[in-house]
């Protein structure tokens, strides 16, 4: 088995054979990283740099770890320390850092298609971790690894993503995901945070959070980035909060149990409230453990095609 | 497959399987200090029949098994035309201090139990590793690495194949084939 492209650019361009690869190879990769000892020697040749342009922590951290865990070397790089306030461009700053040997590039850029546009100069593997507001193929496998551990095979399920969705890359990489795993997937919020035409994916969309959280099995919370709305698109928090935050009242009203996520960081009392985010139903912590064995599946998969 | 010839079956095999077992008792008695490991997949398959050959014999409740998975730590990895799967490992106890029985099939160049050997180490320093194979292949070895104890000894050119086909049933008729691809 093996995966059906050279880099992950997006869920976009992968399969659902990749993915399904993807996540069972996440799955050996969760043992290692539970043992006394969670480091293994497979891409000890393998030199991987992370190139940050844009914030992060969970992301950066989760790949570091799956990069040592596989004892790959590691080069860190952040767009605020660099020679990119200087004036160089994306192509320099990446060709620069391959001449010095580098294999694998795990990369975060603001501009959506950044991956896309470095995939056809470059050589190495690419990783996306996160473009704009396009894609994070990551979060999506590892939403889809820690739906799977939580409610079983995906195909039929009913998964609804709730929140910000005209901003998200998350939102948009999970219906791809979640959509060639044979998911009914449902958006909810507000309509100006809505993309128009989303339908088209395959989705279905309500405004209505209480008919779909009694609708899903799985409810994926997205944060509300303020950092990206240039205009208005809710009048104040604190409404967004009355009419689309999920809390404890809120779920205890329905006749089931469901499954919460969110891909961090929370807002909380925005998005969600901190009975429910510290609930039992949560596996917030459950995805980001699930993230290191998913990154390492990526990075494992993706170094096997670079034949030496 | 051309050249197909069966080097073992049937009653042998399971004379082969029984006599192994009483080697296992004569050298580690009743278990207690003791685990079986068999090496993912093939061995395990093997290792299944020694642990259910040796509850019958012996009756022992706690015997240690685990089941060890070699793909990340194979020195072959990026250099195969064909990409290796990887299996599921299930170690439910660390080997510290432990006599460990190594189960795989087919003993050959040696680099599976190399592996093995890589991977145990992240389980624990075990007092003792012993290895048990099926069938020992003694040509062509890569390592300086020997069976402990050995189900049948095969002779064969590079070119030719050796393979344990189990049958569905565990007393169903097993056999070691040997053959060279058309």
């Amino acid at each position: 088995m093996q995966l059906s492209t050279k880099h992950l650019l997006g869920i976009k361009y992968i399969t659902r054979e990749d993915i399904q690869l993807i996540l069972d190879t996440a799955t050996q990769f969760k043992e290692v990283i539970n043992r006394p000892i969670k480091k293994v020697p497979s891409l000890r040749d393998v030199t991987v740099a992370n190139l940050f342009f844009e914030n992060s922590t969970r992301t950066r951290i989760s790949f570091e770890l799956a990069e040592k865990r596989l004892s790959a070397d590691t080069v860190n790089f952040s767009a605020s320390s660099s020679s990119v306030k200087k004036g160089e461009t994306l192509l320099d700053t990446v060709n620069n850092i391959l001449s010095m040997k580098v294999d694998m590039v795990v990369m975060r850029h603001p501009a959506p298609g950044a991956h896309v546009f470095l995939s056809h100069h470059i050589d190495a593997n690419i990783i996306n971790a996160g473009d704009g507001t396009h894609e994070h193929p990551t979060q999506a496998l590892l939403d889809a690894y820690s739906m799977r551990e939580a409610v079983g095979d995906l195909e039929g399920k009913n998964i609804a993503i709730f929140g910000d969705i005209l901003h998200s890359r998350v939102a948009l990489s999970n219906i791809f995901c979640l959509r060639k795993l044979g998911a009914n997937v449902r958006v909810c919020g507000p309509p100006t945070l809505i993309p128009r035409h989303i339908e088209s994916l395959g989705v279905s969309v309500s405004y209505d959070v209480k008919k779909t959280l009694q609708w899903c099995d799985v409810a994926n919370v997205l944060r509300i980035q303020l950092e990206r709305q240039d205009v208005k698109y809710f009048p104040s928090l604190r409404e967004y909060t009355q009419h689309f935050g999920i809390n404890k009242h809120l779920l205890d009203s329905l006749k089931k149990d469901i499954v919460i996520m969110h891909p961090g960081p929370i807002n909380r009392g925005v998005e969600l409230t901190s009975d429910v985010a510290d609930s039992k139903q949560s596996i917030i912590l459950q995805q980001v453990e699930n993230g290191v064995a998913v990154r390492m599946a990526v990075l494992y998969l993706l170094a096997e095609q670079r034949q030496v | 497959m051309k050249d197909n010839r069966v080097i073992l079956e049937g009653k042998k095999f399971k004379l082969a399987i029984d006599r192994l077992c009483h080697e296992l008792i004569e050298n580690h008695a009743d278990f207690t200090e003791t685990c079986l490991i068999g090496v993912q997949p093939r061995g395990v398959l093997f290792a299944d029949h020694i642990y259910n050959n040796l509850q019958k014999i012996l009756d022992i409740k706690d015997l240690l098994y685990g089941k060890l998975d070699v793909t990340f730590y194979r020195d072959d990895f990026r250099t195969r035309n064909t990409p290796l799967a990887a299996s599921t490992t299930k170690m439910d106890f660390l080997v510290d201090g432990k006599k460990v029985i190594l189960v795989d099939d087919v003993l050959y160049t040696g680099r599976t139990i190399r592996a093995a050997l890589d991977a145990l180490g992240h389980y624990g320093r075990p007092n003792k590793v012993e290895l048990l194979s099926l069938v020992d292949r003694r040509f062509n070895r890569h390592l300086p690495i020997q069976s402990d104890y050995i189900g049948i000894t095969v002779d064969a050119v590079d070119e030719a194949y050796v393979r344990v086909d189990w049958a569905k049933k565990s007393n169903g008729n097993h056999k070691i084939l040997m053959y060279t691809k058309e």
